[in-house]
C-alpha cells in the first residue's frame, strides 16, 4: 500500500466514523451514561486519534486527543454528560471533519488554530463535576480486566508511542479473516508478546472498524457501478433488438433463446439497479445532528424519529433529494414546531416530534416529513403572497384552504418573518419542489392547525430506466414518462369530427364534461407536413387529416392536465434515459433520448418544457389563477363545487356516488380469496389486511350473499386514509362524473352524505367516514392509523 | 526538419478540409437518423453510435454552403469534443495527410462568413489548398445557434 493509498482508506474511514460519531452523541446526550454508545464514541476517536498520530497528521490527532481524554471522564463515570459537553463534542467532530476535508482536498490539514476549541475541551476535562453517573463504573469495556484507573493516559501515552504499531494495525487490517469474532484472538495473539498492545485493546476494545458489517461486504468504487449500469442500460437494448428481431422470424431455435436472453437480462438488470440502492437511512442519519443544531439554535426542544429507515433508492436520487430532505427537515425545526413555552401553553409536550416516514408504494418510494408543531398558518400565507404580490387581494380571498397551503411552492415565498440563520436563505419550497419534480417525483404538504404539518414525496425507484409510452407524430417516435401520463382517449368516425370543439380558435375536448386543451405535436414541433424523409416509419400514415381517428394522451403538467394529439399511440416499454448534448438540452423540449428496439434513436417528450411551450402552463401568477378558476369554476361563487365522483350501483339498483379524492384504487377480488378475522370479512391486500364492507349490507340493514355464494368477484371501492385501507364492496362500478354538485344534506341516514343531481339522475352521496363508523370499523382503524 | 501533423481529410462541395487526426474518433458511412424538431438546420439529428447517441452536424450548413444533393448519402466524421462526441455529416472522405507546419499559412481576410471563424488556417499541399476545421468551434458555434433561438423562442 502506497502512503497516498493509506490516507485515502484513513479518509474513507474517518468519515464513516464521523457519521456514526455524530448519531452516537445525539444518542448519549438522550440516554446520557449510555455505556455502550459511550464505548462506542470512545473507540472511534481512539482510532482517528492513533491513525492520525502514525500519519503524522499532528494537529488533528491534539484534537481528538483531549476529545478522547474527555470521553475517558465520561466513560469512566468521573464526569457528567452536560449539553455543553456535547456541544463541545460536537464542535470537536466538526474541526475533525474540516480537516479531514483539508487532507483530502490539499494533502494537510490546513493553517487552522483550534487552541480554543482545545481549551473548551480542556476546561470541561478539569471542571470536576463529581457525580454519581447513571452507571456504575467498570461494568463495561474493562469488565474483565483490573482496568487501572489511568487508563486513558495509559492509552494516549500508547499512540504516542505509536507509529509501528499504528501501522501493523493498517496492515492487519488488509488481512482477510481478521473481523468480528476472530479479531479479539488475533490481537490477544499479537498482544501476547507485547504487554503494551495489549493494554491498548483492554483499554479500547477493538476498534469498531468491522462494526454490523461483515465478510459478505465488500467497498465498490461508484464509478464501476456507473459503468456496470451502461453496459447494462446498453444489453437492455441490444435485448429489445433481439427480441423484436426474432419476433419477426420463424426460427424457433432463435424465438427460444431470445425468450431465455430477454428473461435473463431483465433479472440481471434488477440485479444491476439494486447494486446502486441504498437505503435511505444513509442520508437520514444526518438528520438527528442537523435537528439538534436546528433546535439548540432556535431554543426548541424536538426529537425525531424515523420509520422506514431500509427503504432503498438508486444512489443518484439518494443523492438529488438529500438536498431537499435537508430543507425541509431544517424547516419543520425552524418554523413547524413551536417554542416550549407555546407548545406548553397549547397544552402539547414542550417537546417537539419529527417524523421521517419512507416507504414503498405502486412502484415509487414515499417520503413524509411530519412534525406536530403548529401547523401552516394560512392567514399569514395569504398575507405574504398578496404582498408579494404572487395573488391578487381579490384571488386571495377566493382561495380554499389547499390552495393556500400551496402557494408555499411559488417562487420567492419565505414565511419566515426574520431570516433565520437556518432558513430563508433563498433555498425555498419552490427549490424544493423544482429539484423532486426534476426527478419525476411529486410533492405535496398537508397541514391541520394546532396539529402540525406533513410534506410528502412520490419519488421513482430509479431514473435510468423508466417506463414510457411510445407515440407516433409526423413519422417519428417520441417517449413520454409514464409519470406524466393520465389516460389516453381515442375518438372514432363521428366522435373524432364533433368531439374536438374550439374555444375562440383553441382546440378543446370535454372530458368528463370539462374542456381539456388540446396540443397537437406536430403543430407544436413544427413539423406537421413535413414528413421525415429518411425515417420510412410505419408510422406515417394518419396524420394528415383530422377527419380520421383521433388519439389524445392525456398528460398532467404541473397541476394542469392537457391532451396531446398524436397520429397513433404504441406500446409502453422500459426504455433506457440517455442524456442529451448539451448543444439540445438548451431547447426544454426533449428530457433526453432513448434507443428503441429496431436500433434507431427516439426523443423523449419532457412534459412540462412542452406544457410550457404550448402554453399549457404558463407564468406562476397565471397558473395561481388558473388553478382557483379551475377548482372553482364560474359556479364557485354561488356556493357550489365541482366535485370528480365515482358512481357505482349497490343493492341492486341503488345508485349512489363517493368523493373521487377519497379513492384510492378500484379493484376486483375472486370470492374465494376473502377470509374472515374476528368476524369481518377481510382481504389480503398489499401487505395488508383489509377490511370490507358491504355497501348495501349497511345501509340497508340486509343480509347480502354468504361469502360461498354470490357472486365469482367482488367489486371492491379501496378507501385509503392514512396508510389504512378499507374496501367498499358495490354491485358494479357505473362512470367516473366530473359536475358542480349541490348536495341537499339528509339527517339521520348513517353513512349518507345526502343526495344531489349527478348526470341528470338524483344521486345519493357516501358518506365514506360515517359509512366506516356504522360497520362498526371505524376504532379498528384508528388503532391500526395508529399503530 | 519541420514538424509534421496527421489530418484525416474529407471534401465538402469540392472544397477539401482537413480535422487533425487525434480528433478524430472514427468514420462511418452514413447512418440513419433522428430528426430533432425546434432546433437549427445544422443539428441534422441523431445517430446511434453502438448504443451511444450522437448528435450529427451538417458541415456544409454550418459552413453556409449550398444543399448536398438528396440522392448523395454524407459520410460521419465522428470528432471528440469537450461534450462528448459528435459527428460531422462531410461529402466524401479522403485519406490521411501528412503536412509539414512549414505549409500552413493564416486565411486569407478576404475569406469572410461563417467560414471565418471555422476554418483555422490553410495547408498549401501540392495538389491543392486544405483547410483545416476548428471542431470545437464548428461544435459551439451550433450549440449558440440553438441558445439564441430558444432566446427568441421564449420571447
Amino acid at each position: 500500500m502506497s502512503d497516498a493509498e493509506i490516507v485515502r482508506e484513513f479518509l474513507i474511514e474517518s468519515y464513516e466514523n464521523l457519521d456514526r460519531l455524530d448519531r452516537d452523541l445525539i444518542t448519549l446526550e438522550k440516554e446520557p451514561g449510555n455505556p455502550e454508545t459511550l464505548a462506542s464514541i470512545f473507540r472511534t476517536i481512539h482510532t482517528l486519534k492513533g491513525t492520525s498520530g502514525f500519519l503524522a497528521f499532528n494537529q488533528l490527532e491534539a484534537v481528538a486527543h483531549v476529545g478522547e481524554s474527555l470521553l475517558a471522564r465520561l466513560r469512566d463515570g468521573q464526569l457528567a454528560l452536560t449539553p455543553e459537553i456535547t456541544t463541545a463534542l460536537l464542535a470537536m467532530v466538526d474541526a475533525v471533519r474540516q480537516m479531514l476535508g483539508n487532507i483530502e482536498a490539499a494533502g494537510n490539514e490546513g493553517e487552522r488554530n483550534d487552541q480554543e476549541l482545545i481549551a473548551t475541551l480542556t476546561s470541561l476535562l478539569e471542571s470536576k463535576t463529581e457525580t454519581k453517573a447513571a452507571f456504575a463504573p467498570g461494568t463495561y469495556a474493562s469488565q474483565s480486566h483490573p482496568s487501572p484507573p489511568s487508563a486513558p493516559d495509559m492509552g494516549a501515552r500508547l499512540v504516542c508511542e505509536g507509529g509501528a504499531k499504528a501501522s501493523e494495525r493498517l496492515e492487519a487490517r488488509a488481512q482477510p479473516g481478521e473481523r468480528d469474532g476472530e479479531e479479539g484472538e488475533i490481537r490477544a495473539e499479537k498482544g501476547a508478546g507485547k504487554p503494551l498492545d495489549a493494554a491498548e485493546a483492554m483499554a479500547s476494545p477493538p476498534p469498531a472498524r468491522g462494526q454490523s458489517a461483515s465478510d459478505s461486504t465488500i467497498r465498490v468504487d461508484v464509478a464501476q457501478l456507473d459503468r456496470l449500469m451502461n453496459g447494462m442500460s446498453e444489453l437492455v437494448l441490444l435485448r429489445n433488438q433481439i427480441v423484436q428481431y426474432s419476433n419477426s422470424t420463424e426460427d424457433s431455435e432463435l424465438l427460444g433463446t431470445s425468450q431465455r436472453l430477454n428473461l435473463l437480462t431483465t433479472e440481471l438488470q434488477e440485479g444491476v439497479m439494486k447494486t446502486r440502492m441504498q437505503p435511505i437511512g444513509n442520508i437520514w442519519s444526518k438528520f438527528p445532528r442537523t435537528v439538534r443544531d436546528v433546535a439548540v439554535g432556535c431554543g426548541k426542544q424536538v426529537r425525531i424519529e424515523m420509520e422506514g429507515k431500509e427503504t432503498e433508492l438508486d444512489k443518484t436520487i439518494i443523492e438529488a433529494i438529500k438536498d431537499p430532505l435537508t430543507h425541509l427537515v431544517r424547516n419543520a425545526v425552524d418554523h413547524g414546531i413551536e417554542s416550549p413555552a407555546a407548545r406548553r401553553g397549547a397544552g402539547k409536550n414542550p417537546e417537539g416530534r419529527l417524523f421521517l416516514r419512507a416507504f414503498h408504494e405502486g412502484g415509487q418510494v414515499n417520503i413524509e416529513i411530519t412534525d406536530d408543531g403548529a401547523g401552516l398558518d394560512l392567514e399569514k400565507i395569504r398575507n405574504k403572497a398578496m404582498q408579494k404580490a404572487l395573488v391578487s387581494a381579490d384571488q386571495a380571498a377566493r382561495m380554499t384552504e389547499r390552495e393556500i397551503t400551496k402557494l408555499i411552492f411559488l417562487p420567492g415565498f419565505s414565511t419566515a418573518e426574520k431570516v433565520t440563520n437556518v432558513s430563508g436563505r433563498g433555498v425555498g419550497m419552490d427549490v424544493v419542489r423544482t429539484n423532486i419534480e426534476k426527478i419525476g417525483g411529486a410533492v405535496d404538504v398537508q397541514s391541520k392547525p394546532g396539529q402540525g404539518t406533513t410534506v410528502r414525496m412520490k419519488i421513482p425507484l430509479t431514473l435510468a430506466i423508466i417506463p414510457a409510452l411510445i407515440v407516433a407524430s409526423g413519422g417519428d417516435r417520441y417517449a413520454i414518462p409514464q409519470v406524466s401520463l393520465l389516460e389516453l382517449v381515442r375518438l372514432e368516425g363521428e366522435q373524432a369530427r364533433q368531439g374536438i370543439e374550439r374555444v375562440h380558435g383553441a382546440p378543446v375536448y370535454r372530458l368528463r364534461e370539462r374542456l381539456l386543451p388540446l396540443v397537437y405535436l406536430n403543430r407544436e414541433l413544427k413539423t406537421d407536413g413535413k414528413e421525415q424523409g429518411s425515417g420510412s416509419s410505419p408510422a406515417t400514415a394518419s396524420s394528415s387529416s383530422e377527419t380520421q381517428n383521433v388519439n389524445i394522451v392525456v398528460l398532467r403538467a404541473d397541476d394542469r392536465q392537457f391532451g396531446l394529439v398524436v397520429d397513433e399511440i404504441n406500446d409502453t416499454e422500459e426504455i433506457v434515459v440517455k442524456p442529451l448534448s448539451k448543444q439540445l438540452k438548451v431547447i426544454n423540449t426533449y428530457a433526453g433520448a432513448t434507443i428503441m428496439g429496431d436500433g434507431k434513436v427516439a426523443l423523449i417528450l419532457d412534459v412540462m418544457g412542452l406544457a410550457q411551450r404550448a402554453n399549457v402552463v404558463s407564468e406562476v401568477r397565471d397558473r395561481a389563477l388558473g388553478e382557483r378558476e379551475e377548482q372553482q369554476g364560474p359556479g364557485a361563487r354561488n356556493g357550489k363545487q365541482r366535485n370528480a365522483v365515482l358512481l357505482f350501483q349497490y343493492d341492486g339498483n341503488g345508485r349512489m356516488a363517493v368523493d373521487l379524492p377519497l379513492v384510492a384504487r378500484l379493484e376486483e377480488f375472486p370470492r374465494h380469496t376473502i377470509e374472515r378475522a374476528g368476524g369481518q370479512e377481510v382481504v389480503q391486500y398489499r401487505g395488508q389486511i383489509m377490511p370490507l364492507v358491504r355497501v348495501s349490507e349497511v345501509l340497508e340493514g340486509r343480509r347480502s350473499d354468504p361469502a360461498d355464494s354470490g357472486p365469482e368477484s367482488l367489486h371492491v371501492v379501496v378507501y385509503s386514509d392514512q396508510g389504512r385501507s378499507v374496501g367498499l364492496v358495490v354491485d358494479r362500478i357505473l362512470d367516473i362524473a366530473e359536475e358542480s354538485l349541490v348536495i341537499e344534506r339528509h339527517t339521520g341516514r348513517k353513512g349518507i352524505l345526502g343526495s344531489a343531481v349527478v348526470q341528470k339522475r338524483v344521486t345519493d352521496i357516501l358518506d365514506v367516514p360515517g359509512l366506516i363508523a356504522a360497520a362498526g370499523l371505524s376504532h379498528q382503524l384508528a388503532r391500526a392509523a395508529e399503530a | 526538419m519541420a514538424k509534421t501533423q496527421q489530418f484525416c481529410t474529407f471534401f465538402l462541395q469540392d472544397q477539401f478540409f482537413g480535422v487533425l487526426v487525434e480528433q478524430v474518433q472514427e468514420v462511418i458511412r452514413y447512418q440513419q437518423m433522428t430528426r430533432v424538431p425546434l432546433v437549427p438546420e445544422v443539428i441534422r439529428g441523431l445517430i446511434n453510435l453502438r448504443g451511444q447517441i450522437v448528435m450529427a452536424l451538417d458541415l456544409r450548413r454550418r459552413l453556409g454552403m449550398e444543399e448536398r444533393p438528396e440522392s448523395e448519402l454524407p459520410m460521419n466524421v465522428v470528432v471528440r469534443t469537450s461534450d462528448g462526441p459528435v459527428s460531422f455529416l462531410v461529402d466524401e472522405i479522403g485519406d490521411v495527410l501528412e503536412a509539414s507546419e512549414e505549409a500552413w499559412e493564416r486565411p486569407p481576410e478576404t475569406l469572410q462568413g461563417q467560414a471565418r471563424e471555422l476554418v483555422g488556417g490553410v495547408y498549401k499541399l501540392e495538389e491543392r489548398l486544405m483547410l483545416v476545421l476548428d471542431t470545437e468551434r464548428a461544435v459551439a458555434s451550433g450549440e449558440d445557434a440553438v441558445r439564441k433561438l430558444s432566446r427568441t423562442m421564449v420571447q
